[in-house]
């Protein structure tokens, strides 16, 4: 599904991605942990299309497609959902209207017609449960006066509404506590298919113990220095970053 | 000739039409003596400076119009506020509709100008009030005092309410190349009484339109006045809108100003606290493109102790627009205890539009609140790519922004079909539909 070939990428001539490959399946759930600095949000946002991170070389595949040139709302289109880890606050724009513009101009993109009210209703109250998100919560302007859990709980409606065929998701652990946690992953797992495909990006393992990921990718100064097992994880979590950093400069 | 010329010498033919008798006919003799003596503001006076009216006085304007002009309901439907009941005070290219009106007696005066200043029950509270607030130095003002004939007049009795909203609606018929208007209203808002009113001036063609208004407002103590313009006229249209407003004690007077069209929009908005624990609240939400210029000059006069003022104006400027916010506040020295708010954020869309934005405190009282913010910036590019990444195309999602940036000034609203009126021309101005009401 996603095909990443030596990606080279930089932001206003510094060079943050120096070569990244990585091939996920339909199904599979890959997990990618560094330190911070290492490239991670970088790569989560250049595979969501982000134009102020230039690709200087390699390429990003979905499906077959290369998806230099397609712009973030193609890419959204297309299948590709980035929960962010810094959400951003739309004041005036409830969660439901925002959801409902995002819904119908991907229909529009796709030659559909509007998804009717009723339908759209239906499949906004389905998702809000899972995500166990209070009615009220979803007339709120989005983002507005959101706790940092509650940002991160609607970044997975988000995705639950959207449906997309690659979910990227960006620090979703951070600033969440346990239960908020326990209900993310929760989500994140009913929506798992072996259609589509989860890509983890978190710097502690905590979230891979609700998440099970089938591969762990370790990025250090913008490489993938490591790959393994989800075992991989714990033994990060046991002795940290620094062997690996030793390992990479040997 | 000369605008102004030819405005000196029309008066002489407006005397023939009105009583030259009326104790008010000696206020408009004084002004047009200080019209023909100051003329038109330039750019070398500093309150004019962002703002050229030259090219306005080389067009060729009736100063009255040569017909009276009808139109239809259906015609004009559409800027009325027709989904909610409300009392209505129409003109048509100056002159008063009854058909397209609906003003009432009943409890309290909504009716015309030119029977207050003519009739003689009228005459205490005219005597009182009439041209009691307005400069009788700044020259437009007094330009439109010397023609002050018609306009709306509102009276609202202690503890008085209207059962509902008031819109002054002044419509342009394009019958004429380039008429001149000189509305005059005078709102009167009695010891703890309400109103609520919505003004409007649309010309019907991109023909030249040049409207010099003056509104008059009184809230006398506990009384509460809202006031909402909506500006979003052709491209033929100009407006120089004047507003004096007199308060006392506790009342509370809140302007909101929506500038979204026209060629040359300058809101002279000034209000003078004469009482204590007064709160005066102006906003402002300007979405410019084309050639279009709005100058939004307010002035808060703090006269006695313990009042607020707030200002909040937002501003969006694209294409070759140009905007201005001047914000002037006084605090006189007896003046202690005042709070005085101001906020003027610009987002700037395009390289060719300016803004001028200039704070002016004058303070003369030492234990008072003061703060002034002005910022001028781009749309968030970070915020854009989280609407992108949603499916949200670059468009619908810049729009998305500007509705944001602008929304603590459209939650304000109190009238709800106004606000989605409003919601409906600020997604038409930006080009979108979302497929909800913004």
């Amino acid at each position: 599904m996603l095909k990443i070939n030596n990606l080279h990428a930089q932001v206003e001539d510094k060079e943050i991605l120096k070569g990244i490959n990585l091939e996920m399946k339909a199904g599979e759930v890959h997990a990618i942990m560094g330190p911070n600095g290492s490239g991670k949000s970088t790569l989560a946002s250049v595979i969501a299309g982000k134009e102020n991170f230039e690709v200087t070389d390699g390429s990003v595949e979905l499906d077959g497609e290369d998806l230099d040139e397609v712009s973030p709302e193609e890419r959204a289109h297309k299948g590709v959902f980035l929960s962010f880890q810094y959400p951003v606050e739309i004041p005036g724009v409830s969660v439901t209207n925002f959801m409902k513009t995002a819904i119908n101009e991907s229909r529009k993109a796709k030659g559909l017609e509007e998804m009717p009210a009723k339908d759209m209703l239906k499949l906004i109250r389905e998702k809000s449960e899972l995500l166990e998100i209070d009615r009220k919560f979803l007339s709120r302007s989005l983002n507005e006066g959101f706790s940092g859990g509650e940002k991160k709980r609607n970044e997975i409606f988000q995705m639950a509404m959207l449906e997309p065929k690659l979910a990227i998701l960006d620090e979703t652990d951070s600033g969440l506590d346990i239960d908020a946690l326990r209900i993310v992953a929760n989500g994140v797992n009913k929506l798992k298919s072996k259609d589509n495909a989860v890509l983890v990006i978190t710097h502690y393992q905590r979230l891979l113990d609700y998440i099970v990921p089938d591969f762990v990718h370790v990025l250090h100064n913008g490489k993938i220095v490591k790959s393994g097992g989800k075992e991989l994880a714990l033994e990060l979590e046991e002795k940290g970053y620094d062997w690996l950093k030793n390992e990479a400069t040997v | 000739m000369e605008l102004k010329d030819k405005l000196v010498s029309s008066f002489m033919a407006f005397e023939n039409n009105v009583d030259v008798e009326n104790p008010v006919h000696d206020i408009r003799t004084e002004a047009i003596k200080n019209f023909e003596t100051k003329g038109f503001p330039t750019k070398k006076e500093e309150a004019w400076k962002y703002t050229s009216l030259n090219s306005l006085r080389k067009i060729d304007f009736s100063i009255f119009p040569k017909t009276e002009n009808t139109i239809e309901y259906n015609d004009v439907k559409q800027y009325f506020l027709h989904e909610i009941d409300t009392y209505k005070i129409v003109f048509v290219d100056g002159i008063y509709s009854s058909y397209l009106s609906e003003t009432t007696h009943d409890g309290v005066d909504i009716c015309l100008m030119s029977s207050a200043l003519t009739k003689d029950m009228y005459k205490p509270v005219i005597d009182v009030y009439f041209n009691k607030v307005a400069s009788k130095e700044e020259s437009l003002t007094t330009l439109n005092t010397a023609f002050s004939r018609e306009g709306a007049y509102i009276y609202i009795p202690k503890n008085k309410m209207p059962k509902k909203p008031i819109e002054i609606l002044h419509f342009a018929t394009g019958n004429e190349a380039s008429l001149m208007l000189q509305p005059r209203n005078l709102i009167i808002v009695e010891e703890n009484a309400e109103v609520q009113i919505i003004e409007r001036h649309q010309s019907l063609t991109s023909n030249n339109v040049l409207t010099n208004a003056v509104t008059e407002i009184f809230a006398a103590d506990n009384a509460i006045v809202d006031i909402y313009k909506l500006q979003n006229d052709t491209a033929g249209a100009s407006l120089i809108d004047n507003t004096y407003i007199d308060q006392k004690n506790k009342s509370v007077v809140k302007v909101h100003t929506f500038s979204f069209g026209g060629k040359l929009t300058r809101n002279n908005l000034n209000f003078y606290q004469n009482g204590e624990y007064i709160d005066s609240i102006m906003k402002g939400v300007t979405i410019l493109g084309e050639k279009q210029h709005v100058d939004h000059h307010t002035l808060v006069h703090h006269i006695e102790p313990n009042c607020e003022s707030h200002q909040d104006y937002k501003g969006i400027y694209g294409e070759s627009s140009t905007g201005v916010f001047n914000g002037k506040i006084i605090v006189d020295k007896i003046a202690q205890k005042t709070n005085a708010f101001q906020q003027n954020n610009n987002i700037l869309i395009s390289d060719k539009a300016t803004i001028n934005t200039k704070p002016q405190l004058e303070i003369f009282a030492d234990d008072v609140k003061c703060s002034h913010g002005c910022t001028i910036g781009q749309l968030d590019e970070d915020a854009l790519f989280y609407l992108q990444s949603r499916g949200i195309p670059l468009k619908e999602a810049r729009a998305l922004l500007m509705y944001a940036f602008a929304n603590n000034v459209l939650e304000s609203v109190r009238i709800p079909e106004l606000k989605s009126r409003i919601n409906a021309l600020i997604a038409n101005k930006l080009g979108v539909s979302l497929g909800f009401d913004l």
